[in-house]
């Protein structure tokens, strides 16, 4: 199966367009590959490579120095939780504490289902509402142990 | 006293209490994209001459002068020029360009359109860090509205009637604090691993694919078209006198209000927070404040009467003003654990390139960890300071000095705390 549909083909003539070299679109596709998949295969990053007509080790090389390219399934809902400074003095021990409470899982683990995964993840650029978690693409701010709790309930509705 | 009452009477121009401004048919009722042909109704030079006179400094990290940074551009250039705006936005502590993304992201398209006319750019790229997806999405469908009207591209031609013309791009990244450094922004954009260039050459002889270059941070360049649409004595009179304007402070951590406040420059470190944010929670003292991101040097709660968020009084205090993103700790905060956070983060980040950064962020991280388990002692200190000493200077990028900051002026100004908390800590183990 091709990796992307017609419009998505559309969607990377785009990227492209917005620069001078090939190479330069690398990170926009990665990440239109990231969305739909969840994760950058193998496979992934040679058709990457064809479709763009670059090196299959330059991709690999920008997959592999960025935080956000993910090579291996995560779980469907990412819990990203902010540690940093601003979030530690505001509760970050708290939301992990909860999320821990609720689903049974610490940072680096899965749960069963392959529903949740816990990420401890920098400064999200978020302080001023700290403490924060990023799930997938969406920030969650000025967590509170109810509203953790509700958010999780409410992914497992969604899900 | 120097504008005691500057909250009082200061109204905010980059983020102005408009409903909606965001969007486009708004921001052009309250005069959007008029900055842009007043300026082109001058020549590039004295719209640079104009940025120059007002003293706009950046607000990336540097506070260095922009008019004089965009002066280095080559007048005449058989390569396209670009710019790169800055909002990677991954130091620690700052969260202030998102707002400018989410609620007046016109006024920072304007000001890219005014770069561009001043410096004859062929493009410009907005970089917006990748977990700001909600915000790139918020900036793409400005830029979008702004080509629609024909204020962006081939059309802004007839819009304005010159025969200049510039395209605007974002470019999301994927997480990656080193990103923000300039050359490994474009690094970046290029699309190789972002590792940052050796400098000399610099960006505007050779940047972006080897051609002239300017990179701006996101809330420098929205300050250009209230300069061009207000002059630049309106502009010098806000203010620190050496570093004037408006700034966006983010004040975060101990506090009852955090969140990012519009004021003048040079306010009092003590009035933004016990004022403006509305004091340490509980009434405690404070302890540690970081007044520009993580990795400024902290200065002590005991340390703060007098001190002015600029750039030259935090020169004086032995800081500087960063991102203006303003970390308060107060007097029950563990210094050792937020050390050890901080030098987790630099070890994390470094691209691994330089050897003193890249060794010395892991020995450092190590001690620490010591430390805040209660197995180590005051040595460790004397240790610790050592190796930061060692990494400052001798490194491609200014990361190296970021990691190292933060942990020698720790140990230089909270010796005593640092050796109290040991002390416990391995009494506790
Ligand atoms: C490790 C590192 C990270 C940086 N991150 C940022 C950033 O996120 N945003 C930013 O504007 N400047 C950042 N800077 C500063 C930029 O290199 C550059 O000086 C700035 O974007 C210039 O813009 P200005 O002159 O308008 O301040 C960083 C510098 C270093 C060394
Ligand atoms: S100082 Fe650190 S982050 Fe900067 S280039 Fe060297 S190794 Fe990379
Ligand atoms: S420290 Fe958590 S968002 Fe900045």
């Amino acid at each position: 199966m091709p990796m992307f549909t017609e419009e998505e083909l559309q969607q990377v003539q785009d990227i492209r367009s917005h620069y001078p070299t090939n190479l330069a679109a690398v990170m926009g596709v990665l990440h239109m590959v990231q969305d739909k998949f969840g994760y950058i295969s193998d496979e992934a990053i040679t058709s990457v490579a064809k479709l763009l007509d670059i090196p299959e080790e330059n991709v690999l090389g920008v997959v592999t120095f960025y935080e956000m390219y993910h090579q291996h399934p995560t779980g469907k809902y990412k819990l990203q939780v902010c540690t940093n400074v601003s979030c530690l003095l505001c509760g970050s021990d708290m939301v992990l504490k909860t999320i821990k409470d609720k689903i049974g899982i610490g940072i680096g683990e899965t749960t069963a289902d392959g529903l949740f995964s816990v990420h401890e993840v920098e400064c999200l650029g978020s302080c001023g509402t700290a403490p924060v978690i990023s799930v997938n693409k969406e920030y969650h701010e000025k967590l509170t142990p109810e509203s953790i709790n509700a958010l999780i309930d409410n992914l497992k509705v969604r899900a | 006293m120097k504008r005691a009452n500057a909250m009082i009477d200061y109204q905010p121009v980059i983020l102005p209490s408009i409903p909606d401004l965001q969007r486009i048919e708004v921001y052009e009722q309250h005069r959007g994209y008029q900055h842009i042909r007043k300026a082109m109704g001058m020549t590039p030079d004295e719209v640079i001459n104009v940025v120059k006179a007002s003293g706009l400094r950046g607000r990336g990290g540097a506070a260095f002068p922009t008019g004089l940074k965009w002066s280095f551009m080559p007048k005449a250039s058989d390569k396209p020029k670009y710019l790169c705006v800055n909002g990677d936005e991954s130091e620690p502590g700052s969260f202030k360009d998102r707002q400018i993304f989410e609620f007046n992201p016109h006024l920072m398209i304007e000001g890219i359109l005014i770069a561009g006319w001043a410096l004859g750019l062929r493009a410009a790229y907005i970089y917006i860090r990748g977990e700001y997806e909600t915000w790139v999405r918020m900036v793409e469908a400005a830029v979008k509205d702004a080509y629609e009207r024909g204020y962006i591209g081939e059309r802004m031609k007839q819009t304005f009637g010159t025969d200049f013309s510039m395209d605007i791009y974002v470019h999301r990244g994927a997480g990656a604090y080193i990103c923000g450094e300039e050359s490994s922004l474009m690094n970046s954009i290029e699309g190789k691993r972002p590792y940052p260039r050796v400098k000399p050459p610099f960006p505007a002889q050779y940047g972006l694919w080897g051609c002239p270059t300017t990179i701006n941070n996101v809330e420098t360049i929205a300050n250009v078209p209230v300069i061009i649409d207000r002059g630049p004595d309106w502009f010098k009179a806000i203010g620190a006198e050496k570093h004037p304007g408006p700034i966006l402070y983010g004040i975060s951590g101990h506090v009852n209000k955090p969140g990012v406040y519009e004021l003048p420059t040079g306010m009092l470190l003590t009035e933004l927070i016990h004022d403006v944010a509305g004091g340490v929670p509980g009434g405690k003292r404070i302890k540690m404040v970081i007044p520009g991101g993580s990795s400024m040097p902290p200065l002590r709660g005991d340390q703060l009467e007098g001190v002015r968020m600029d750039a030259d009084s935090l020169k004086e205090v032995g800081s500087a003003i960063g991102t203006a993103g303003i970390m308060v700790m107060d007097e029950d905060t563990d210094l050792t654990r937020v050390l050890t956070r901080i030098t987790h983060f630099y070890k994390v980040e470094s691209c691994g390139q330089c050897t003193p950064c890249r060794e010395g962020t892991g020995w450092m991280l190590k001690v620490l960890h010591r430390l805040e388990h209660g197995d180590g002692g005051s040595a460790d200190l004397d240790l610790l300071h050592s190796v930061a000493s060692n990494i400052e200077g001798n490194t491609v990028c200014a990361l190296g000095d970021a990691a190292a900051w933060p942990v020698r002026f720790t140990i230089e100004r909270f010796r005593g705390e640092l050796e109290a908390e040991i002390r416990a800590k391995s009494s506790h183990s």
